[in-house]
C-alpha cells in the first residue's frame, strides 16, 4: 500500500483540495476520534466504514489544564502536546530531543500517568490535567527528587534532566521502595548521553529511604 | 610580585573539596535556559529540504509552490543547480516560516532535481591495490583533510606524492590558513606539482599514506620469541547530543545580528559568521546561557548557522529558529571517525615488548581522515605503520571526545592483551612490566595501575583465557591505559568588586556541564575569602571578555588560571585600600571567612562589606588572562595519565555482555572540585559503556543512507545497562602541584579496549570490532570452534 498517496473522498458538500485527508493524516484523525468526545466538526470523512470527523486542516481552539492552570490556544491539530507546551506556554522544562517517543526527555504528566509529551497530541491533552516539572518546585522549595538529583550531582549538560526528573517522581510515587530491579526496569525509559546514570541511581536510593 | 600560584592543601577552603554544582537547582527545575528553549518576539520556525541521496548533482530547484503559501516568510536556496552533494541528509534549501508546521508544508511543496552519482559508504578493508589509484588532491579535498584533522605531517606526504590539480590563488592558500591549515602544509600546497589534466578525474575513495617506521622491525620481529597478531575495531559512531545543533538569528538593525547558539565556543562564533554574513564580527552579538551536549560536535556556526541568520535577513531581519531533527543531528551533525586495523605484535617471553607492525584504515567521511596515534601510550622501540584513509559519502566527521584517542586505544590495547594471552601472562604483570615504554608518565600508570587492580580486585577476578565456551554465563576482566594533554586555553575574564561588597566575575566561556560555572566560582571564592554565592558569574556572551572554545579538555585550566590572577589582583588592590583602616601594610592582610583583617591578628579584621567600603566611588576592576607570561608562575599544565578496567559477564548461549564493574583510576593535576570531577568520570564511564556496546553509524550500501538515524535504533546505553562504577581520582602529592589540567576527554578513552579485553578473557576469543553486539560475539565463538 501506498502511504501518502492514498487519499479518501471527503464527505464534505465543497470536496475542494483544503479537505483532502492523506493517508497519514488519517491515522492522526482516527486517533483523536477515539480520545475526543465526537464533536459537530465542519467536516466528515468516511473511513472504515464509518464518518470520522476531521478536525483541521487549520486552527482549532484549544483548551487545557497544566499545572493547575488553564491555558487556551488556537492550534492546528497536528500540533503535539510538547510543541504545545514549549512553543506556545513557554514551558520548556520538557525538551525536544527524539521527538518520535524513544528517548523521554520530553516527559510529563497526563492524568497523573508519564507520557512522551511528544507523542500525544495536543488535541488529545485537553480536558485532561496536565503536570510539567516546572510546576514540582512549591512555593521556592525543590521536591525531594529535585533536592536528590542536586546532591547526587546527577545532570551534568542537563537536558535530559527534567524527563528524568517527571520519571522519577512518578516511578518513587509508584514504587516508594523500590529494589535495584525495580530501578532498573522503571527508569528505562530515559535516556541521558552524559552518563548520569550513577548520580540518578544514588538520587533515588536517598528518595526512598527518606520517603517523599 | 602578587602570588598567583595555587594554594597548597592546607591553605584551600574550596579548591579540592566537593562543591555541589551551582547550576543544578535551574537544571533539576527546569528553568535553566537552552537555545532550543529561546522564544524571541515574532520568531519564525526554519525547516530544511535535505538531500536524500549520498552522492549527487543539483540539477533544478522549483521554490515557487512553497513561496506562495501563505506564513512562509522567505525562502532560501542553501545548494543551488550544479552543487555537488557528497552525503545523504545536506541541506538544498531552507523556509522560514509563521510556525513549524507550514514550514514542513513548504518544504514538501519544494521540488528538487537530482542526478545522482556513485556512492560509497562502506568502511571495510580497502581493496588489494585499490589505494594506488590516487591522483592529484583538489583544494577541497585538502579542505576536507582539515575539517576531520588529518595530521600535518600526513598531508604534506600526501600533497608532494600526489601533487595538486591547479595553483591554489592566494585567496584559497587565505582560506586554507583560516581553516586551521599549518604553515608546513601552504609551504607544501605552494611548491606542489600541478596536475591540471587530472582535474576532471574523480579521485580514489582511497587514501594511502606513507609507511612510517621507527627503528628496524623487520629485525626484531625476526629474533621475536613471541609474536601475536588480530584485526581490531572501532565503527563510526555519532555525537547524538540530546541538544541538536542550531540556532536563532535576528538582525536587530541592517548592520548587527543577535544569535542564539547551541555552541561550545560562544566567544570564537562571531569570527566564523562574519565573512559569510558581510559585516565585522564586532556586530555579531553571541549568546548562550546553557547547551544541551556537544562533545566535540559544536565549535562552528556550521552551514546552517550561516544560512540561519541569511533567511532572518531575507524575512526582514526577524528572528529565525533552525534546529536540527534528530535524523539530520545524528546523519550528518558528525560522527567520530572509524579505524580498523591488522596489526602484529611481538615480545620477549619475559613479556619485554620488542615490535609493533600495524595496517590499518578507517574512515572520517569525505575527508578521510588520519591515523589514529598507534601504538598507544607504549612507545615500542621497532614499528611499522601504514594507514589507508577512506574517503566516503556517510556524511563529515567532527573532534568527538578525545579525537582518535579512543580507537588509538582499542588498536593498541586489544593486540597487546592478546599478546599477553599468547605468553600466558596477568595482562596486569604484563602491562606493568613495560611501563617503562610510557615514559614520562610512568609513575602515574604504576599508582594507577595498583590502585585500579585494587579497586576492582583483580588478583581473585583474572583468570587465564579459557578454551572458548558455547554455553553458560563466563565472566572475564580487561584493562586499557589512556593519556591526553589537556594544558589550559586561552582566557580572559573581568573581576569587578563593587564598594558596596558585592563581587561580579565576566568570562565569555560556557558551561558544557562539565562543571565549568562550579568551577570557576570555586576559585574566585577561595582567593576572596567569600562564599560562593556572593559572586555573580556571568558566563556565555559575547559582550564578556573572550575565552577559548571549550575542545581538548582545555576549559578548566585555561578558566581557572585567568579567574585565579584576576581575583588574586583584586584582593590584593583590595588590601591596598583597607591596609591604612587596619593599620597595617598591604602584605600583611589576608581575606578568609568574608573577614578581611590581619594575618595572624584576629583582632584586626573588617567584615567583606566593610573592607569594600573603602574601595572609595569606583570598584575595582582587573583582568585576568591565560596564559599571562607577565604573571607567574604557569597555573596549568599538559599530559594525565589513566587506568580502567572492566569486568563483564558474557552469556555464551546468546551472546549477550554485560558490564559487571568498571574502576576508573585519573589524575588531572590539581583538582579545583572533586564533585563535579568526578561525576565526569563516571559519565565517560557510561559513554564508553555505551559505545562499546551498542553504538554504531550503520550504512545502507544501496541508497547510501544511514539505517538508524533515530534513537529507537541508535542506541544509547540506558539506566538499566550501568554496573558498579568505582571513581578514585589521583590527588596529593605528585599531583596537585603540577597545576590545573583538563578532565573531559582522559577517562571517555579506554572504557571500548578495558571491556574488549574482559569479553576475551571471558569467552576466551577475541571479538575483533566494536560494539560488542551479540551476533559479533556469537560470531567470534564460532569461529573459533570451528578453527
Amino acid at each position: 500500500m501506498r502511504d501518502d498517496d492514498e487519499v479518501l473522498k471527503p464527505q464534505a458538500e465543497d470536496g475542494s483540495d483544503s479537505s483532502k485527508v492523506s493517508r497519514r493524516d488519517f491515522l492522526r484523525i482516527s486517533g483523536i476520534s477515539v480520545a475526543v468526545p465526537l464533536v459537530a466538526g465542519p467536516k466528515t470523512v468516511l473511513a472504515s466504514g464509518e464518518q470520522v470527523p476531521v478536525h483541521g486542516p487549520g486552527m482549532v481552539a484549544m483548551e487545557f489544564t497544566i499545572n493547575g492552570k488553564s491555558y487556551k490556544a488556537n492550534l492546528e491539530p497536528r500540533v503535539t502536546l510538547l510543541d504545545a507546551l514549549r512553543d506556545q506556554f513557554e514551558l520548556t522544562g520538557a525538551k525536544r530531543v527524539c521527538d518520535r517517543a524513544e528517548c523521554g526527555s520530553c516527559t510529563v504528566l497526563m492524568d497523573n500517568k508519564t507520557v512522551y509529551a511528544c507523542s500525544v497530541l495536543a488535541i488529545e491533552a485537553q480536558k485532561k490535567p496536565i503536570t510539567t516539572v516546572e510546576s514540582l518546585m512549591q512555593n521556592g522549595n525543590l521536591h525531594p527528587v529535585q533536592q536528590a538529583f542536586i546532591d547526587h550531582d546527577a545532570s551534568q549538560c542537563g537536558f535530559c534532566t527534567p524527563g528524568f526528573i517527571v520519571s522519577c517522581k512518578a516511578f518513587l510515587d509508584k514504587h516508594p521502595q523500590p529494589t535495584a530491579e525495580d530501578i532498573r526496569h522503571g527508569l528505562s525509559g530515559n535516556l541521558c548521553r552524559c552518563g548520569t546514570y550513577e548520580g540518578i541511581r544514588k538520587a533515588i536510593a536517598q528518595v526512598a529511604q527518606k520517603g517523599a | 610580585m602578587p602570588d598567583y600560584a595555587w594554594p597548597d592543601a592546607e591553605h584551600r577552603k574550596l579548591i579540592g573539596t566537593r562543591v555541589t554544582r551551582v547550576d543544578a537547582p535551574a537544571k533539576v527545575s527546569g528553568r535553566a535556559k537552552y537555545t532550543y528553549d529561546v522564544h524571541r518576539p515574532g520568531m519564525l520556525y526554519g525547516k530544511v529540504l535535505r538531500s536524500p541521496y549520498a552522492h549527487a548533482k543539483v540539477v533544478s530547484i522549483d521554490t515557487s509552490a512553497a513561496e506562495k503559501m501563505p506564513g512562509v516568510k522567505a525562502v532560501h536556496i542553501v545548494q543551488g543547480p550544479g552543487a555537488n552533494i557528497h552525503w545523504a541528509g545536506d541541506d538544498i534549501v531552507a523556509v522560514a516560516a509563521v510556525d513549524e508546521t507550514t514550514a514542513e508544508d513548504a518544504v514538501r511543496a519544494i521540488k528538487v532535481k537530482y542526478q545522482q552519482l556513485p556512492h560509497l559508504v562502506s568502511d571495510a578493508e580497502p581493496p588489494k591495490g585499490a589505494a594506488e589509484e590516487q591522483g592529484p588532491l583538489s583544494m577541497d579535498a585538502i579542505g576536507d583533510m582539515l575539517d576531520n584533522q588529518v595530521p600535518a605531517r600526513q598531508m604534506v606526504e600526501a600533497i608532494g606524492k600526489y601533487g595538486i590539480t591547479e595553483k591554489p590563488s592566494e585567496d584559497a592558500l587565505k582560506e586554507a590558513k583560516e581553516d586551521g591549515a599549518p604553515d608546513e602544509v601552504l609551504a607544501a600546497l605552494r611548491t606542489a606539482t600541478v596536475h591540471p589534466e587530472a582535474g576532471n578525474r574523480p579521485p580514489s575513495n582511497y587514501q594511502k599514506a606513507a609507511a612510517q617506521t621507527v627503528g628496524d622491525p623487520d629485525k626484531a620481529f625476526s629474533e621475536a620469541e613471541v609474536v601475536s597478531e588480530g584485526l581490531y575495531g572501532i565503527p563510526v559512531i555519532t555525537h547524538c547530543c540530546l541538544e541538536s545543533h542550531g540556532s536563532i538569528s535576528e538582525w536587530t538593525d541592517q548592520e548587527h545580528v543577535f544569535t542564539h547558539i547551541s555552541t561550545q565556543n560562544v566567544s570564537g562564533i562571531p569570527g566564523q559568521m562574519a565573512e559569510p554574513l558581510k559585516i565585522p564580527a564586532t556586530n555579531i552579538r553571541v549568546h548562550q546561557d546553557n547547551i544541551g551536549g556537544g562533545f566535540g560536535s559544536k565549535f562552528s556556526p556550521d552551514r546552517w548557522g550561516i544560512f540561519t541568520a541569511e533567511i532572518s535577513k531575507k524575512a526582514g531581519g526577524k528572528p529565525v529558529r533552525i534546529m536540527l531533527e534528530r535524523d539530520a543531528e545524528l546523519e550528518m551533525a558528525g560522527a567520530r571517525p572509524s579505524a580498523f586495523a591488522r596489526v602484529k605484535v611481538a615480545a620477549k617471553k619475559d613479556g619485554t615488548l620488542t615490535a609493533w607492525q600495524s595496517d590499518s584504515w578507517g574512515t572520517g567521511g569525505p575527508g578521510g581522515g588520519g591515523m589514529p596515534p598507534i601504538p598507544y601510550v607504549f612507545s615500542i622501540p621497532n614499528q611499522r605503520q601504514q594507514h589507508t584513509a577512506i574517503r566516503n559519502n556517510i556524511g563529515p566527521a567532527r573532534a568527538w571526545r578525545a579525537p582518535n584517542h579512543p580507537q588509538a586505544a582499542v588498536l593498541t590495547m586489544c593486540a597487546l592483551d592478546d599478546l599477553a594471552a599468547k605468553l600466558n601472562m596477568d595482562p596486569v604483570d604484563f602491562f606493568g612490566k613495560n611501563l617503562n615504554l610510557t615514559k614520562a608518565r610512568e609513575n602515574t600508570y604504576r599508582e594507577e595501575l595498583a590502585i585500579a587492580a585494587d579497586l576492582m580486585g583483580w588478583k581473585q577476578k583474572w583468570h587465564p583465557r579459557p578454551q572458548p565456551a558455547s554455553n553458560g554465563v563466563v565472566r572475564g576482566v580487561g584493562v586499557s591505559f589512556h593519556t591526553w594533554g589537556g594544558r589550559g586555553h586561552n582566557s580572559d575574564c573581568d573581576l569587578t568588586i563593587h564598594p558596596d561588597g558585592s563581587v561580579e566575575l565576566k568570562m565569555g566561556s560556557q558551561d558544557l556541564g562539565t562543571g565549568t560555572r562550579t568551577c570557576i566560582l570555586v576559585v574566585a571564592a577561595d582567593t576572596l575569602g567569600v562564599p560562593l554565592d556572593a559572586i555573580q558569574l556571568l558566563i556565555g556572551d559575547t559582550t564578556y571578555p573572550p575565552s577559548g572554545g571549550s575542545g581538548g579538555s582545555t576549559t578548566i585550566g585555561g578558566v581557572s588560571s585567568s579567574t585565579r590572577r584576576a581575583a588574586v589582583d583584586a584582593r590584593d588592590a583590595l588590601f591596598a585600600k583597607v591596609a591604612p583602616a587596619l593599620n597595617a601594610q598591604p602584605d600583611q592582610l589576608e581575606c578568609v571567612n568574608g573577614k578581611v583583617g590581619v594575618k595572624g591578628d584576629s583582632s584586626k579584621s573588617l567584615s567583606w562589606k566593610e573592607a569594600c567600603s573603602k574601595i572609595g566611588a569606583m570598584p575595582i576592576t582587573v583582568r585576568g588572562k591565560n596564559p599571562d607570561r607577565s604573571k607567574p608562575p604557569d597555573l596549568t599544565n599538559s599530559g594525565v595519565g589513566g587506568v580502567q578496567m572492566a569486568e563483564v559477564e558474557v552469556d555464551a548461549d546468546t551472546g549477550i555482555v554485560k558490564v559487571k564493574k568498571m574502576v576508573a583510576a585519573q589524575d588531572c593535576g590539581l583538582v579545583i572540585d572533586l564533585k563535579t570531577a568526578e561525576t565526569q568520570c563516571y559519565g565517560a564511564l557510561i559513554m564508553g559503556i555505551s559505545y562499546s556496546l551498542y553504538e554504531e553509524k550503520v550504512m545502507d550500501p544501496t541508497s547510501g543512507r544511514m539505517l538508524n538515524a533515530d534513537m529507537q535504533f541508535y542506541r544509547l546505553a540506558g539506566l538499566s545497562d550501568i554496573p558498579e562504577l568505582v571513581v578514585h581520582m589521583m590527588t596529593g602529592k605528585g599531583y596537585d602541584e603540577r597545576g590545573v589540567i583538563g578532565l573531559g576527554e582522559p577517562p571517555v578513552i579506554s572504557p571500548g579496549a578495558a571491556i574488549s579485553n574482559a569479553v576475551a578473557n571471558a569467552i576466551g576469543v577475541r571479538v575483533p570490532f566494536l560494539p560488542l553486539t551479540p551476533d559479533r560475539v556469537l560470531a567470534a565463538l564460532e569461529q573459533k570452534a570451528g578453527a
